[in-house]
């Protein structure tokens, strides 16, 4: 399998990253080697064998459906790039 | 001076946790060039120094009651900037400390900053972060390893005497091995991550930068216990980790991989590291050869599920809440795009891209569920070698720290650095690095280390095996002679 500068593209806009045709360039080469890599992975037979996502196995733990949090909004908002009367300020997206 | 002789010194009041912070900050003043800490801010640190004080004029005591210690700067805190190395956290202020900052905090350490690191834990050199490398203390033209590289240089030139770090796929064992000091990765889910900065959740462990096992046992009984904020936090009672420190090591069975010894080695790391063994058999311990056939799968596996995950822990990162926003741009997505182009720099970028492949539609069972099923085999193996032995032992890496640029222009080149180390993270078990030589010729100053790695929830033994070869031998107490006194 080999990426085309398309797929860079295709798979940057999925990850909302902007890249520029250079750098898609530039990446494409190392993704590549780092794919071919990956292929000898995929080589391995295992039918049959349980996928782990977890080192210790079971279930996650799910919290009681309470609040529990004691927001200290101006402690949150302290590091927004942008605010206005206590609220998280973006672009307007409705017109 | 070890951390018991501190405390002993503490407790005896002959120093106070004041002029013990006084001590650190001064040298971290003075070794600035290392770039070792991001963030330092000697009010704090003294503050926290002083209220230590007041605890034991209270009546308080506690083995590490007053004693300093440096957090990576992948651990969120209230009174330090938290940046995770990279430019998309520049000077965030979190609102909370992470639970292992906050744990060591109630245990009456003190802060004495944060330590730079590969951004988001990413890299093997630290030559990722976004504000320069760490240097290495044995040779500043090697790198410190990656990425807790500010954490293991940080212990290694003495200016501060215990360092939290993070592992991932190696970034505690690795940089301990190049700095020549002891890192510990216990069980995955022993130590909380709730304020770990997410790389890679299934993989991501806290654990520590100390110069001896020992030192590692103390700091480690208060840093790991249950918590309920992280849904993988291992619900077990607290352990006190020194209780094997004075075990003999007669009769512990070590396995000893063959793959860890196959091509790729470098004659100096396997001299050294066969030397370590030879000592434990002196000893009285036991050699067994054991296998971990599908260990050499590890890097191709660890590179489909660490991306995959990171790419997923990384989104949270739009210039919405916190972090970096572009100044120009256009509409919400276009805002969204230019600040994650702008603020994260290209080894997160690459791994976010992969990850995002990795699970995008059509690939997803291919790679991601492929890997997590060679992952199994993986872990099944280590279990199967555990029947025949206590504690695994082999290489950290396959060659010394190399040299600043070397590598960094090849990602896969880079990768392979995590050969010896992967495997351990993937199976979760607890794993430490313990100096135990240098390399050879032109290499003869840059330290070797020696990884021990035992079942889950064995850290005790293997903290005590380490201990029992730190009391033979004394590569953990050599000094790189610029940082000596």
């Amino acid at each position: 399998m080999s990426l085309r500068p398309e797929d860079v593209q295709r798979i940057a806009h999925l990850a909302r990253l902007a890249i520029t045709k250079e750098e898609g360039e530039r990446t494409l080469g190392q993704l590549n080697d780092i794919f071919g890599m990956i292929e000898r992975m995929r080589a391995v037979d295992t039918e049959g064998v349980v996928p782990m996502s977890h080192p210790l196995g079971g279930a996650q733990r799910l919290r009681a459906d309470v609040v529990t949090d004691i927001p200290d909004r101006e402690r949150n908002l302290a590091n927004a790039p942008a605010r206005q009367d206590g609220l998280f300020l973006v672009p307007r997206v409705l017109e | 001076m070890p951390l018991a002789g501190l405390a002993k010194r503490l407790a005896a009041r002959e120093v106070s946790a004041v002029e013990l912070a006084r001590h650190f900050l001064d040298r971290i003043e003075r070794h600035r060039g290392l770039n070792a800490f991001l963030d330092i801010r000697p009010e704090v640190t003294l503050a926290q120094a002083r209220a230590a004080d007041e605890r034991r004029s209270r009546g308080e005591s506690g083995p590490l009651l007053g004693i300093p210690i440096a957090h990576k700067d992948i651990f969120v805190t209230r009174d330090f900037a938290s940046t995770a190395a990279s430019r998309m956290l520049e000077g965030y202020m979190s609102p909370f400390d992470a639970t292992v900052v906050e744990r060591l905090a109630q245990a009456g350490m003190v802060t004495l900053g944060k330590v730079n690191c590969d951004e988001f834990a990413m890299g093997s050199s630290n030559e990722n972060s976004a504000y320069g490398p760490v240097l290495n203390p044995w040779d500043t033209s090697a790198v410190p390893g990656g990425s807790s590289g500010g954490s293991s240089a940080a212990v290694a030139a003495r200016i501060a005497p215990v360092a939290t770090a993070t592992d991932t796929g190696g970034s505690i064992r690795e940089p301990a091995a190049f700095c020549g000091i002891t890192g510990t990765k216990p069980t995955y889910g022993r130590p909380s991550r709730w304020g770990m900065i997410a790389f890679a959740s299934s993989l991501d462990t806290a654990g520590l930068m100390t110069v001896s096992a020992e030192d590692a046992a103390w700091v480690l009984s208060a840093m790991c216990g249950f918590d309920p904020n992280d849904s993988t936090s291992v619900d077990r009672p607290e352990e006190d980790f020194t209780r094997d420190l004075a075990r003999p090591v007669a009769g512990l069975r070590i396995g000893v991989p063959k793959e860890f010894f196959a091509a790729g080695l470098q004659p100096d790391v396997e001299r050294a590291v066969r030397g370590a063994l030879e000592t434990y058999r002196s000893m009285g311990a036991t050699l067994v050869d054991i296998s971990l056939p599908n260990a050499e799968l590890g890097i191709p596996v660890y590179y489909v599920v660490a991306p995959a995950e990171c790419s997923s822990n990384l989104s949270r990162f739009d210039g919405v809440r916190y972090g970096h926003r572009a100044k120009a741009h256009g509409d919400l997505a276009d805002m969204i795009k230019r600040s994650r182009a702008e603020g994260f720099g290209p080894e997160p970028k690459r791994r976010i891209l992969i990850g995002t492949y990795v699970l995008s539609h059509g690939y997803y069972d291919a790679y991601y569920i492929k890997a997590q099923q060679v992952r199994r085999l993986i872990a099944d193996e280590f279990q199967q070698a555990f029947t025949k032995c206590d504690v695994i032992a082999g290489p950290v890496t396959t060659s010394v720290a190399f040299g600043f640029g070397e590598k960094a222009a090849d990602p896969v080149s880079m990768y392979m650095s995590d050969l010896y180390t992967i495997p351990g993270s993937l199976a979760g078990v607890p794993s430490m690095s313990i100096p135990c030589g240098f390399g050879d010729g032109a290499n003869a100053s840059r330290p070797v280390g020696l990884q021990l790695m035992s079942n889950y929830f064995d850290e005790a033994r293997l903290i005590g095996a380490a201990h029992q070869y730190q009391l033979a031998t004394d590569w953990h107490r050599r000094v790189p002679a610029a940082f000596a006194g």
